[in-house]
C-alpha cells in the first residue's frame, strides 16, 4: 500500500506534532494563565502578536524564521556560538518553526478555558490553605481540563497540517524535513497521483478522526447541554 | 481574649472603604449594612482576598497585614463561607471537604467529623456538587470551612442566594454553630432577621464606614441607630424558658426583669432562647388596661423618645428591669398621652419571635 518513504514521513510527521505539541503545553500553558489573568495594559499586545500566525501566510512567518534562525540571524549566530550549527533544514528546526506556527491552537482555547474558570474557585481555594501554584494544578487544570484536550488535539492537528512553512524553513530532506505534506507535494510534482491518493487518504481520515474526536469530547456537545 | 484590630484604608472608584475597628474574639459579630455598605469588601479585606492599600490587621497577636507585613490568604488561619457555596465540581462532596484539610497541618480527622455531623451531611459525601440542593451545597460549603479547623470563620451572606424554604433550612444549623463553635465568627448580612437571630455584636456599616457597633442588645435598642432599619426595628433580649402551660399551648419566657407567654414550641424548660420584640409590636398605655386581649402587660418606665424613619412616628425606649424594649406610636398619640422621658407607663406586647 504505502511505499517505504510515505511511511517515513508519516511517522516523521507524527514525531514533529507531538513532540511540537508537548512543547506548546510547556510554554503555551503559562502563558495563556498569564494572558487570562494579567491585568497588565501589555497583555493585548502580546495577545495579538500570538494570533499572528492564524492570519499570516505561512511563507511568511517561514521567511522570517529562514532569516533569524540562520547563519546571518541573531538566533542562528548564537546558535552557532554555542556549537549547535544552524536550525533550518534540520528537525529541530522544524519544531521551532512548528511551536510558533501552532501556538494560537494551544494559547486560545487554554486561554478561554481559565478565564471560564473565573475568580471565585481561585479565591475558594486560598481560603482552604493552597498556594497559588498548588491552587493552578488542583483546582484551575481539572477545572479547564476540556481546554487542555482541545488545545492538544488542535495544536497536534495543526502541525500535522503544516506545509508552507515546512518548506520554507525545513526543506524537503527524507527523513528530516520530508513531512506527509511535503511528500503529497511531491507525489503530484512527479504526476505520481495512485501515490498522492493513498497518502492524501490518510490524512483525510486522520482529520477527520481528530476533529470527529474533539467534538465527542467537547463539553458543550454533551447530551441534553 | 485580646480584640481582633482592625484598620483598612481603601480607595476604589466609586467607593471608599475606611474602617477602624476592634472585633470581639469571640462570639457572633455582624458585619450589618444595606448593599454597597462595604461589609462584603470588609470581609475580604479581612481573609486577605482583597488588599487594601493602607490596613493593619492583627488577630490573636499574629500579624497579617501592615505596614511591612502581608499574610497571603493561604496563610491565614481562617475558614471562609461564600455567598454561592462555590463548591469544586470536579470533586465529590468528600473530596470538597477533604480539600483543606489536606492541606492543614493541625486539622486531624475530628474537625472534618464534627463538621459533618454539625451540618448534617453524612449521607451526602459521595455525591457530586451538581447532584445537590442549594440548601445542601451551602451546607456542605460551611463544613467544608470548618473542616480546616479555623481560627476565624468569615461568612459572607451564607444565607442570601437561598429561598426562604432553603433559609429556614440552614438556619437551624447555623444557630448550632453559634451554640457550639468556640472560635469568632464575623457574619455579614442585610437581613435584619438573621442578625437578630445569629449576632452577639453588631457593625452597622455605611457608605463604606462604620456607623455603629456594640453587643446585640444595646445596638438594637438605641433609638438614635444611624441605619434605617424599617418594620424591623426591635430589641433582642436573652431569655429562659420558664413554665409551659398545656391547656393553651403557651409557654413562658423569663428575661432579666420580666417574662412573656409566647406560643409553646415544645422547648424544655430550662432551654436557653433569644426573644426578638419589634418595635412596631410594643404599644404604650398611661393606666393598666386591664381586660385586653393583649396578655402580656408589663409596666415599664421611659427612657427616651426619638424620631423614627418616618415623620409619623415617634420610638420609645422604655426600660423594664434590666431590659430594655422600643415601642413605636405615632408622633400624635405620643403627644395625646404626653408622655416624657422618666414616666411610668404600662407596656403591651402583642407579639415575639422566639429563637433558639
Amino acid at each position: 500500500m504505502l511505499t517505504d518513504s510515505d511511511l517515513q514521513a508519516l511517522g516523521l510527521t507524527v514525531r514533529l506534532a507531538a513532540t511540537t505539541t508537548t512543547i506548546l503545553f510547556m510554554l503555551g500553558t503559562p502563558l495563556a494563565w498569564w494572558l487570562a489573568r494579567s491585568r497588565a495594559w501589555w497583555k493585548q499586545p502580546i495577545g495579538a502578536v500570538v494570533a499572528l500566525p492564524l492570519v499570516l501566510p505561512p511563507s511568511v512567518i517561514g521567511f522570517y524564521l529562514l532569516i533569524t534562525l540562520g547563519p546571518n540571524g541573531p538566533v542562528g549566530q548564537f546558535t552557532q556560538s554555542i556549537g549547535l550549527g544552524t536550525l533550518p533544514f534540520t528537525f529541530w528546526g522544524l519544531v521551532v518553526a512548528s511551536v510558533f506556527y501552532s501556538l494560537p491552537f494551544m494559547v486560545q482555547p487554554l486561554q478561554t478555558a481559565f478565564e471560564a474558570v473565573g475568580d471565585r474557585p481561585l479565591e475558594v481555594a486560598a481560603t482552604l490553605r493552597a498556594s497559588p501554584l498548588d491552587t493552578f494544578f488542583s483546582v484551575a487544570v481539572p477545572l479547564a481540563l476540556p481546554g487542555f484536550i482541545t488545545a492538544g488535539i488542535l495544536s497536534f492537528a495543526h502541525t500535522v497540517g503544516e506545509f508552507g512553512v515546512v518548506l520554507m524553513i525545513g526543506g524537503n530532506i527524507p527523513g528530516v524535513s520530508r513531512v506527509a505534506s511535503v511528500q503529497i507535494y511531491d507525489h503530484v510534482e512527479a504526476l505520481e497521483y495512485a501515490d498522492a491518493h493513498r497518502l492524501a487518504a490518510v490524512m483525510l481520515i486522520f482529520s477527520f478522526l481528530v476533529l470527529l474526536a474533539m467534538y465527542v469530547w467537547r463539553p458543550g456537545a454533551r447530551k441534553g447541554a | 481574649m485580646t480584640p481582633i484590630e482592625v484598620r483598612f484604608k481603601l480607595d476604589w472608584p466609586g467607593f471608599a472603604l475606611d474602617v477602624d475597628l476592634s472585633l470581639p474574639a469571640s462570639g457572633v459579630t455582624a458585619l450589618f449594612g444595606h448593599s454597597g455598605s462595604g461589609k462584603t469588601t470588609l470581609l475580604r479585606c479581612i481573609a486577605g482576598l482583597e488588599r487594601a492599600g493602607r490596613g493593619r490587621l492583627v488577630f490573636r497577636g499574629q500579624t497579617w497585614q501592615d505596614e511591612k507585613t502581608w499574610l497571603p490568604t493561604h496563610r491565614r488561619p481562617l475558614g471562609y463561607v461564600f455567598q454561592e457555596a462555590s463548591l469544586f465540581p470536579h470533586l465529590s462532596v468528600l473530596g470538597n471537604l477533604n480539600f483543606g484539610r489536606k492541606r492543614t497541618s493541625t486539622a486531624g480527622r475530628i474537625a472534618l467529623d464534627q463538621a459533618v455531623e454539625l451540618l448534617g451531611i453524612g449521607h451526602l459525601l459521595e455525591r457530586k456538587p451538581d447532584s445537590l440542593s442549594g440548601g445542601e451545597r451551602q451546607r456542605v460549603g460551611i463544613a467544608r470551612a470548618l473542616a480546616v479547623s479555623p481560627e476565624i470563620l468569615l461568612m459572607d451572606e451564607p444565607l442570601a442566594a437561598l429561598d426562604l424554604k432553603r433559609k429556614r433550612e440552614i438556619l437551624p444549623y447555623l444557630e448550632r454553630l453559634h451554640d457550639e463553635l468556640d472560635i469568632p465568627v464575623i457574619y455579614v448580612s442585610h437581613a435584619p432577621d438573621e442578625v437578630a437571630r445569629l449576632a452577639d455584636h453588631i457593625v452597622a456599616m455605611e457608605g463604606g464606614r462604620v456607623v455603629a457597633h456594640g453587643p446585640i442588645g444595646e445596638t438594637l435598642a438605641r433609638v438614635d441607630l444611624p441605619i434605617r432599619l424599617g418594620e424591623d426595628a426591635g430589641v433582642v433580649l436573652d431569655a429562659t424558658i420558664s413554665a409551659i402551660d398545656p391547656t393553651w399551648n403557651l409557654a413562658r419566657v423569663d428575661f432579666a426583669g420580666g417574662s412573656l407567654w409566647t406560643r409553646d414550641r415544645e422547648l424544655p424548660i430550662g432551654k436557653k432562647v433569644r426573644v426578638r420584640v419589634l418595635a412596631r409590636d410594643v404599644s404604650l398605655a398611661l393606666d393598666d388596661p386591664g381586660r385586653s386581649s393583649i396578655q402580656n402587660v408589663h409596666p415599664a418606665i421611659i427612657e427616651t423618645i426619638a424620631p423614627d424613619d418616618h415623620p409619623a412616628n415617634h420610638l420609645v425606649r422604655v426600660r423594664l428591669g434590666d431590659s430594655r424594649l422600643l415601642a413605636r406610636l405615632t408622633r400624635r398619640s405620643a403627644d395625646q398621652l404626653g408622655i416624657a422621658a422618666g414616666q411610668p407607663v404600662y407596656i403591651q406586647i402583642k407579639s415575639v419571635a422566639l429563637m433558639e
